[in-house]
This record gives C-alpha cells, structure tokens and sequence, in this order.
C-alpha cells in the first residue's frame, strides 16, 4: 500500500507524544520520593530514553515485531533495522512507513520499562536497575509483546484484544514491579512507619499532566491511522481519565481533603485502565471504566499499604497492575465491532467468549511477568547485588549512586 | 546583653515582628525551623490514607536586646504569639558575651 500522508504524520507527532511520557513519568515518581532520592528515580526513567532506545533499533524490534518464530517471538530477520524502511511494512500499519512505525513502538517498551522503577525506587542500586531492565527488555518485554501485537503472536491469534498496551505495558510492567519489590524488600524505615514525604507535588502534578498529554499518542496513536478510529480512542481516552480523576478527588474528599496527589493518581489510571480497551469501545464507555478504575486502583492501594506489607514504593502494581487487568476485562465487557470493525464485540454485545479470552491473556501475562521477574531479579541480586548498602539508603540514592544533589547550595 | 531565642507559630511572625518594632526593637534574624513538643504531630494526607510528621515547621525569631529590657521583650512575644493552644511555642533566654556592628566597628551595647 503507499504512503498515506496524514496517517503517517500523526504516526509521527504520536511518536514524539509517547517520548515526552517518559520524562513525564521522570516527574511523576521524582516529585513523590523523598528528596535525596529525586535524580536517582528520575534517572530511572531518563536513562531508558537512551538504552532502550538504542536496544530497540539494535534488537527489539525484531523479537517483538519480526518475523514470527511459533507464534512466542518474533525472529532476528530485521535486527539492526534490515528491511526497515520507507516503504510501509506489509503486516504493520500499512499506510506508515515502516521505520515510523518502529520508532513508535520503541517509546512504548521505553515507558514500560521505565514503569516497572516505581516499585524499586530509593533503594535499588543503579548498575543494579541497568543491568536487571536490559534482561528484562530482551526476555520479558520482547516476547509479550510478540504475543500480543506481533503478526503470529499467540495471543493476537487467539483474539485477546488489546489495543495500546493494558497487557503488554500496564500489566507486564504491574505485576513485574510487584515481583521485584518483593524480592528487593523494603525501603529502611518501611515497616516502623517512617514517614516517607514527597519532595515536591508539584512536580507531581506537572508529570501527571505531561503524561495525560502523551496518552493521547499513546492510545489514539495506537489506531494507526488518523480517521474516525483514531477521534473515538482520543475521546475515550479522555474521558475515562476524566472521570478517574474525579472519583479519586471524591475519595480523597470523603477520608478528608480533596488532594492534587490523588488526583493525579486517579487521571493516570483512568488513563492505564482505558489503554487496551481505547478503540474497541464507545467513547462514552470511558465513564464507567474510568470510575470502577478509580474505586478498584485506590482499594487497592490502600490493600497493599495495610494489609500485603509489600513496599511497592510509588504503587505500580496497584496503578498499573490492577488497573491494566481492569483495562483488559472492561474491554471485553464493553467492546463493540460498531467502534473497530477489526476488533470484537464484548459481553455486552452479547460476546461472553470475549471475556473469557482477555482473562486468558491477562492471566498468561500475569503469570509470566511475575516468575521471569522473579527468576531475572535473582540472578542479579546473586551476582552483582539489587540494593545499595545501608548507608548509601540512608545518605541517599543521588549522591551514593549519581555524586549529585537535586536541591544544591545555600541561600540562592 | 541577652539574647532571646524565641520559637513560633509560623502565623504568629508577623504579629511578633510588628509588636517588636512598636517596643524598640527593629533588627533580628528569622529562619525557618522544625521541632516537635506537646503539640504532636502534623497528619498529611498520601495518595490513600494518611501519614505522621512529628516534626513541626516552626519560626524561630532571634534577638539580641538590652538586659534591662529583657522581661519586658519577653511579655511582648509572648502577648503577640499566644493562641492559648497547644504549640505555640518557647522562648529562651541566653547571655551575651559581646556583639559587633561590622559596619563602624561598635561594639557592646551600642552594637545592638
């Protein structure tokens, strides 16, 4: 097919949206730890930028995307980029020059693992977290999303829908961070109920807002093209976080103040739980899964603060984890072959068998996600160590890991 | 000459200041403090739920004054930084050794 010119600069602009929620998500965690802690979170997150992005070019793209190999990865035929170019592929947006379309799914692996630092964050050692996300990249990312988005992928033909990432980010990247937390073990001062302040909401807010703004590449991007399909994920999109972010207020409300910090949480996972369902779904279908992400995310948090004991320190598995799994069951709910010809109807345009498959692919990620973790976390740990030692926790990830300070000098 | 040390209500700085210039006393230092007392802790609220600060932003307020005048200063700040609750604060009063304007050179009373 040739070169449509308005898809492809929509792939484009959409490309640059997904970059900038990296940096955002930077803001996002870096405003929420302590304050010696700042530069080490935010370096979680930026540094990606630069290794996945090369890994992407180098490799990823190819197990993710290539050639299938049995339906489980995709093959080394377009490592390097060979027979990436101009002209669109045959198999991935058709209208899009390949390498457009690579790019964009390179911000995608970029932000999931990026996602997966939240959990980790104010303990784990640098070279630690580098060498435990390239592992995790080529061996967890790669794969899931091979078997999900890639032509021949396991999942896709098995008819799980997910059409920006519920499974191959939110809950990959959930349910990996609660694995590593575990094994990691708690920030010192976790269980004697230190409190752990955040230095500086702001920079929260500010985050929240850059990645709400990506989000509109990331799930209207995800149509490929820029027509109708692409408006009703964007209005979809929209609105789930809309209504997110204002049950998490009301929440917030009814314990006692009505808090930016949790209202922030809430838009970014209305944004996580609309993500898979986005353009499968009425644009209105945003309401109620924006508000039963908002009330499921924040029980949840609240149930893994009290009760599971797990320092999870900035919540990916309540966020990302839970409200990606609620993401991939609404789709199924609400999914309509009336929105996206190329997708399903769901339980409520009377497909029960919907459901059942996004419970499969949820299911099968979960399980996945949790034990490779698990396993590559271990491997690190035993041979170069996952934490810094006590003192450096105590004096502070950005001088013992960066030798820099985020709040410098006196008086100016 | 004695110095007072006087730890506040951050609300109340203003009061203070204003009830010292109208007593004599123009010049002090102010800086911001955290501390803890009988008052307890401060609740904030995290994305669900709560957690505990026990230490408390305060002000603290130093002057230097004469020691004829230090009972009297005493009374000013203590009028002016009152709520009658909980955490309003303390004063401390210490000795002098000497003080120096940088300016001309003066030194002891003169200084101050």
């Amino acid at each position: 097919m040739p070169t449509d010119a308005g898809n492809t600069a929509w792939i484009l602009i959409s490309t640059a949206l997904v970059m900038l929620m990296t940096p955002g998500l930077a803001l996002f965690y870096g405003g929420m730890v302590r304050r010696k802690n700042i530069l080490s979170t935010m370096m979680m997150s930026f540094a990606l930028l630069g290794l996945i992005g090369l890994l992407w070019v180098l490799y990823g793209y190819s197990l993710s995307f290539g050639p299938d190999r049995g339906g489980i990865i995709g093959g080394l035929d377009w490592i390097g980029l060979r027979h990436i170019g101009q002209e669109p592929s045959l198999t991935y947006a058709t209208t899009v020059p390949h390498l457009a379309f690579m790019m964009f799914q390179a911000m995608f692996a970029i932000i999931t693992v990026a996602l997966v630092s939240g959990a980790i964050v104010e303990r784990m050692k640098f070279s630690a977290f580098i060498v435990f996300s390239i592992l995790w990249f080529t061996i967890v990312y790669c794969p899931v999303a091979h078997w999900v988005w890639g032509s021949g992928g396991w999942l896709a033909k098995l008819g799980a829908l997910d059409f920006a990432g519920g499974t191959v980010v939110h809950i990959n990247a959930g349910i990996s961070a609660l694995a590593l937390s575990i094994l990691l073990g708690p920030r010192k001062g976790f269980h004697e109920k230190e409190p752990m302040e955040p230095n500086n909401i702001s920079l929260v807010v500010l985050g929240a807002g850059l990645l709400w703004f990506g989000w509109f590449g990331f799930n209207a991007g995800s149509a490929l093209t820029s027509g109708g399909l692409a408006s009703s994920a964007l209005v979809a999109t929209n609105t789930s976080a809309a209504a997110a972010a204002i049950v998490w207020m009301i929440l917030s409300w009814i314990y006692r103040r009505p808090t930016i910090l949790g209202t922030a949480t809430g838009a970014v996972v209305g944004l996580v739980a609309i993500t898979p369902a986005a353009g499968f779904v009425p644009p209105l279908a945003g309401i109620p899964i924006g508000i039963i992400a908002g009330v499921v995310c924040y029980y949840a948090m609240l149930f893994r603060a009290k009760k599971m004991g797990i320092d999870d320190s900035l919540d990916v598995w309540a966020c990302h984890g839970v409200g990606g799994i609620w993401g991939a069951l609404a789709t199924g709910i609400f999914a309509s072959v009336a929105i996206n010809p190329s997708g399903a109807n769901g339980l409520i345009s009377g497909n029960a068998m919907q459901l059942a498959k996004q419970l499969l692919g949820v299911a099968v990620v979960c399980g996945f996600a949790f034990v490779v973790t698990w396993v590559l976390g271990k491997i690190v740990d035993v041979t170069i160590g996952l934490r810094v030692n006590a003192t450096e926790e105590t004096v502070g990830l950005d001088i013992s890991q960066h030798g820099e300070r985020a709040y410098g000098g006196m008086l100016r | 000459m004695k110095k007072i040390e006087a730890i506040i209500r951050q609300e109340k700085l203003d009061a203070v200041r204003t009830a010292l210039e109208a007593s004599g006393y123009f010049g002090m230092t102010v800086g911001e403090v955290s501390g803890r007392g009988r008052q307890g802790g401060l609740t904030l609220q995290w994305r669900v739920g709560e957690y505990k600060v026990d230490l408390l932003p305060k002000i603290k307020v130093e002057i230097v004054v004469l020691d004829e005048d230090v009972a009297r200063i005493l009374n000013v700040i203590t009028i002016a930084a009152r709520t009658g609750e909980m955490g309003d604060g303390k004063l401390f009063v210490l000795p002098v050794e000497n003080a120096v304007r940088v300016r001309t050179g003066e030194e002891g009373d003169n200084a101050i």
